[in-house]
């Protein structure tokens, strides 16, 4: 790129076919929208699916929802919203030209990112553990909880159904809980991807107040993620905590 | 048009509500409401916090009205499809059609 270009445009950023590079930020976050809405359909096609099987099998729901780890689940909501923060001040630092801090807080978005996944992914380990994953996906151990009798001692690995509630019908609700809850970490995985992408080239300086895109348009997608597992959380832990124990 | 920049001050009220509003809906839960009453609590404070994560987080509140329009196309098109899914399943039963 010549110095005559670099005077008629501005900014190195920019790209030829936008006026300015206000016009461009703006067509990339509108962009973002964009997929932003596509995404919320595709979930809301699990919500839609949620709803219906909830409002078949109410007692069933509450019975699976109550055997979920609360705390590890309220825990995961906090580390999500910490880190939907540390990626607003990411985008912060950004606007007002401060490299360093802006590098901690993508790095802090990152770590964050990943607590969530371990603490998941010891999550998904307890349900194994419980036969609870549905169906036949884990070869030879196949959907088959053992459930509470009653008057014997609580044992918190076996399922307690409330009454009404059946077998088969949780194993709906683990359907439900492993396909949310396991898109929603897939997204997670890849916004964990485009972070250290993020890292990189905001170590290299890329970013200015004048250009920053990719991290505006990247913490939309971070703050997109933690909504849904805003809704996630009350849907898939809290919904029967008032029936009784679990 | 310049970019509005949104200050730290705002950025760490909206986490503080979001702490908040965690520990509610988990305090929430566990108290028994009548009728169907825990689940629109619930609903009520996802349905905030994700308002404030949208408005400030996201920086809604300082888009276009482009990005306005295309924010509320994505609700418009959910209400459609639980309206429409919903007006089949929840009205089920209601005719005896002699069958």
């Amino acid at each position: 790129m010549d110095a005559t270009t670099e005077q008629i445009h501005g900014h190195h950023s920019l790209q030829h076919h936008f006026e300015n590079m206000e016009q461009q930020r703006e067509a990339g976050t509108l962009g973002m929208w964009v997929f932003l809405v596509t995404e919320i359909m595709f979930f809301g096609g699990m919500f839609l699916a949620y709803t219906l099987y909830r409002s078949k099998f109410p007692e069933a729901f509450a019975s699976a929802s109550n055997h979920l780890d609360i705390t590890l689940g309220a825990l995961n909501t906090g580390v999500l919203i910490f880190s939907s923060f540390t990626m607003a001040m990411a985008v912060y630092f950004t606007q007002i030209g401060k490299q360093r801090p802006q590098v901690i807080c993508l790095v802090l978005t990152l770590l964050l990112g990943l607590t969530f996944l371990g603490v998941k992914a010891v999550e998904y380990h307890d349900k194994y553990n419980d036969h609870l994953i549905p169906g036949r996906l884990i070869p030879g151990r196949q959907f088959g909880p053992e459930v509470q009798e009653e008057g014997q001692p609580l044992d918190p690995h076996k399922l307690h159904l409330l009454t009404g509630a059946t077998v088969r019908q949780v194993e709906m609700f683990y359907w439900l809980y492993f396909a949310m809850t396991g898109m929603h970490a897939l997204h997670m995985i890849i916004g964990a991807g485009l972070l250290t992408f993020l890292i990189i080239f905001s170590l290299k300086g890329r970013f200015d107040p004048e250009y920053h895109s990719p991290v505006e348009v990247i913490g939309l997608y971070w703050h997109f993620v933690d909504i849904i597992w805003i809704f996630l959380f009350p849907l898939l832990y809290l919904l029967g905590r008032h029936m009784g124990h679990g | 048009m310049s970019e509005h920049i949104v200050s730290v001050r705002v950025y760490v009220t909206i986490f503080l509500v979001l702490l908040v509003g965690t520990a509610l809906t988990v305090l929430a839960a566990f108290v028994d409401f009548r009728w169907k009453f825990n689940t629109i609590i619930a609903l009520t404070i996802a349905v905030t916090k994700a308002t404030f994560v949208v408005l400030y987080f996201m920086h809604l509140r300082y888009s276009s009205r482009l990005v306005w329009v295309i924010v509320a196309s994505a609700l418009f098109w959910m209400a459609i499809l639980f309206a429409l899914t919903f007006s089949d399943y929840l009205t089920r039963g209601w005719l005896s059609v002699g069958y």
